[in-house]
């Protein structure tokens, strides 16, 4: 599917694994910039945005690189940007079951892949900026997407995608490693 | 005898240095690129194949535009073979952070070093021993570069086993894995150092990593398909590349002691040796 922002109820039909592309205007955001919205609010329309948790390389006024940073260090920050209106958060690495309950039937979290910095940078067009004081890492970047490629990490009915690859992940371990554990020296 | 204050060998060293950067910030090696391309191959999940897509599309993109091919590039990793006519000396290690300051300009590098615990940031990528300069002797005069992004760095892990425990060193590699889940961008490279001392493995598992990752001892084979077992696949969504590669290094040890060390290495593996031509 593609999206293009602003978004609405049409992220509550998609569903975890679901590959899809983004475009339109988003918002980055780490965790300087969170703390600085919970204390002074949102600086543009919450209602259908889309949070990308990124801290991009910028040089006169161009994106350089632009790839997603780990996203669950915003696990605790998250929830009020969910309540206003935000309908996806786009980041790396996935986010814990406290944002997956606040996204229920609200939003869905994205993926994008780690370190694809330049491939983010070719699908991005800067426009504009809040909070610059807080540093080019940290500052808000107001971006257009192109057909930015992800797959849905969260959907809106609180499946998680790597929730489910870490619970094999683990059983997998005990297998091997724990059986051999209970056999007598 | 050359004089390693000579103006044109140090010119010569910090070149060498700007230059590996540069290659190994905007291209990585070829067998790096083949794994990932037969691990695209290899993946059966529509979602781990478009992961690997969008690694591959991203390394054309890195190239064609010049850029680097991650925004966290990382912290400087230097290794320098000093051969028998130049002395070594101080003006080398100054030669390679002159090197690295000019790479974060020209290429330019995100500046990523700070103090540990002021976190105030250099601007340029040094500052009390970085960059990390290894020195060794050598045939000719090379640099070696291994820029080492956090996200994977934080993944790695250290154990002081017991000597009697040497069937627990399988364990710990993947244990280290399913500890770091989706988190150091895989598919990754599991640098492994096993024995010498608790400083010195670590080391050792970095070294790890600067070979090549086309060819694999049995023992590096088995502990790869037990990271693969775990399905964590590119970026913790599952799939059957875990890793890419198991790479290990050992050295002499105590024989009361068994360190093991695990550095843990994004599929980013950016490496690069320029000679130095003096």
């Amino acid at each position: 599917m593609d999206l293009c922002t602003p978004l609405s109820h049409e992220v509550l039909m998609l569903r975890a694994g679901d590959r899809v592309t983004l475009s339109g205007l988003v918002y980055t955001a780490r965790d300087e910039a969170h703390i600085k919205m919970i204390e002074e609010g949102i600086p543009f329309d919450p209602h259908g945005a889309v949070i990308y948790h990124c801290g991009p390389v910028i040089q006169d006024g161009h994106i350089i690189a632009a790839g997603p940073t780990t996203s669950a260090r915003m696990n605790s920050l998250s929830g009020f940007l969910i309540e206003k209106g935000v309908r996806a958060l786009v980041g790396k690495g996935g986010m814990g079951r406290q944002v997956a309950d606040q996204l229920k039937g609200r939003g869905v979290y994205l993926a994008f892949t780690g370190g694809c910095a330049a491939l983010a940078a070719s699908r991005m067009t800067l426009k504009g900026v809040y909070f610059e004081d807080l540093g080019m890492a940290e500052a808000v970047w107001a971006i257009e997407l192109d057909r930015l490629p992800l797959v849905v990490g969260i959907d809106a009915a609180g499946n998680d995608l790597f929730e489910g690859v870490n619970r094999n992940a683990q059983s997998q371990f005990r297998k091997r490693f724990q059986a051999k554990k209970e056999m007598p020296a | 005898m050359i004089v390693s204050s000579d103006p044109a060998l140090i010119d010569a060293i910090t070149n060498a240095t700007l230059e590996a950067f540069r290659q190994a910030q905007i291209t990585l090696p070829p067998d790096v690129i083949t794994a990932l391309t037969n691990a695209r191959e290899r993946e059966t999940s529509e979602i781990a194949k478009g992961e690997l897509s969008n690694i591959i599309a991203n390394l054309d993109m890195a190239r064609s535009r010049s850029v680097p091919i991650c925004q966290d590039t990382g912290v400087p990793i230097v290794y320098v073979t000093i051969p028998p006519d130049i002395p070594f000396t101080r003006d080398i290690y100054e030669a390679i952070s002159a090197g690295v300051r000019q790479a974060t300009k020209e290429i330019p590098l995100r500046p990523n070093v700070v103090d540990p615990l002021t976190r105030e940031n250099s601007g340029d990528n040094t500052g009390v021993g970085m960059p990390a300069i290894h020195a060794k002797p050598g045939d000719r005069c090379t640099i070696t570069v291994l820029p080492k992004g956090a996200g994977a760095e934080n993944m790695s892990r250290i154990a002081m086993l017991l000597p009697s425990e040497r069937d627990q060193i399988v364990k710990f590699v993947v244990e280290t894995m399913l500890l770091a889940g989706g988190r150091p961008c895989p598919p990754v490279i599991l640098g492994v150092g096993i024995g010498s001392t608790f400083d010195g493995v670590a080391a050792l598992a970095k070294e790890a990593l600067l070979g090549p990752i086309d060819c694999m001892t049995p023992f590096e084979e088995e502990l790869l398909a037990a990271v693969n077992s775990l399905g964590i696949g590119p970026m913790g969504l599952g799939g059957n590349t875990t890793a890419l590669a198991v790479k290990v290094r050992t050295g002499g040890c105590h024989t009361a002691s068994l360190p093991v060390a695990v550095n843990v290495q994004c599929w980013a593996c950016r490496r690069a040796t320029v000679e130095v031509s003096y």
